[in-house]
């Protein structure tokens, strides 16, 4: 018997990142590289426009294919009766959103920053913004992944939760844009800095409020 | 399954602004089994959850010696997942063997994914998971709905081993389940 947390993870990633239900990760990927393809042709070829603005559509790219896989994060689990399941075996809800954060991220992040290279390319970045945009990714996706976690706990179960979940981890996740992005406008390491640090913030709150969501929406 | 036992004491339970019932109580020994009978919307399923712990009794406190198992409605297998793949999940986490999937006649569905299964075959994999869980307390809600006279017979066979063994169960259910000890508590008699 292996440890119920890693069975869990297990099943997680497997599940987000090749769905089963609608496509894993592949779609957000799909969309994040379509918009960085359909950037140029909205504002024109222009290379120098494309390398100063680059680099923030990216960003907003990343935020906007974060949030497409936030309706299967916790919903199916709850329909299903897994997190019942769950806590008759004595695993508490925080623990099992740790789990599900960090798959989560696993299924978006890196393939994120992979797919970052050809949207670089796509936008005529130069290797320097390239390097910014992929340590600022780093930083910031772990809090992106949070805090759609976050968010798809405390809006499981609602009418319309999908389109509310997305409204909310938008005003959420300006932080992390705005230190993450930012800083390819300023340079230097401060606004990455700070992006990892709210990241952190994120990682650190979200488990016990996406825990508490799953346990108070009981009964 | 040592010293398995279940106790309730003058439990209430409210749903929204509705009383659903008071002052319930009992207890059950090793090896005995309890039928909580009752109309449609008289919480039967409101008691097996607050019995499970996953709802706070309005009043009353329960006692439960030893892991409770919980079957509802919901199978709690992954639904695009082969049935004998969904179950391997729970054997991670349960650590059992061997299940009596011939027993429950799950033997030739096992490679059919979880949402091809009729209501009663889903019904059946959900008891092979619970079973799985070798716990001492179970909780049926529900057990015989969709299943046919077989499956029923089966339902009534796998509880009696259960308490063979020492275990306790509390069975919700409007309909006849033949039950180790003939214990029935009738929830109308406690509705507010």
């Amino acid at each position: 018997m292996s440890h119920p947390l890693l069975a869990i993870l297990r099943r997680d990633i497997v599940l987000l990142l090749f769905g089963g239900r609608r496509g894993g990760a592949t779609l957000p990927l799909l969309f994040f590289l379509a918009v960085a393809m359909l950037f140029p042709f909205a504002v024109g070829p222009d290379p120098v426009l494309l390398a100063r603005t680059g680099g923030g559509v990216i960003w907003v790219a990343a935020l906007l294919a974060a949030i497409l896989p936030i309706d299967r994060l916790v919903e199916p689990d709850l329909d299903q009766g897994m997190f019942d399941q769950w806590a008759l075996r004595g695993i508490s809800e925080e623990a099992l959103m740790g789990v599900r954060i960090l798959a989560h991220w696993l299924s978006f992040g890196p393939p994120l920053m992979l797919a970052a290279l050809p949207a670089a390319a796509l936008l005529g970045l130069d290797g320097e913004k390239l390097r910014i945009v992929e340590i600022g990714l780093l930083a910031g996706t772990p809090g992106l992944a949070a805090l759609g976690v976050m968010v798809a706990a405390l809006t499981a179960g609602l009418r319309g939760g999908a389109a509310l979940g997305g409204l909310l981890v938008i005003p959420m996740a300006v932080p992390l844009l705005v230190f993450g992005a930012g800083s390819l406008a300023v340079g230097g390491t401060s606004g990455l800095a700070l992006c990892g640090a709210a990241s952190l913030v994120l990682l650190a709150i979200a488990p016990f409020a996406a825990g508490a969501a799953v346990r108070n929406g009981r009964g | 399954m040592q010293g398995a036992s279940l106790k309730a004491t003058d439990l209430a339970c409210q749903r929204g602004e509705r009383l659903l019932f008071r002052g319930l109580s009992f207890a059950l020994a090793p090896g005995e089994a309890i039928q909580v009978a009752g109309a449609n919307g008289i919480g039967k399923s409101s008691l097996i959850r607050i019995i499970a712990g996953l709802l706070r009794p309005l009043a009353g406190t329960v006692e439960c010696g030893g892991t409770p198992a919980l079957l509802d409605e919901r199978p709690a297998l992954d639904p695009h997942l082969p049935l004998g793949n969904a179950l391997a999940f729970w054997q991670r986490i349960d650590g059992w063997d061997d299940l009596p999937l011939g027993l429950l006649g799950l033997k030739n569905l096992l490679d059919v994914p979880v949402r091809y299964l009729s209501t009663g075959q889903k019904k059946r994999a959900a008891l092979a998971r619970m079973v799985g869980q070798s716990a001492p307390v179970w909780l049926l809600d529900e057990p015989l709905n969709g299943l046919d006279r077989a499956a029923v017979a089966m339902v009534e066979t796998l509880v009696a081993q259960h308490c063979d063994s020492g275990g306790v169960a509390l069975v919700a259910s409007h309909q006849p389940i033949a039950l180790p000890g003939d214990h029935r508590i009738d929830l109308a008699e406690f509705t507010a």
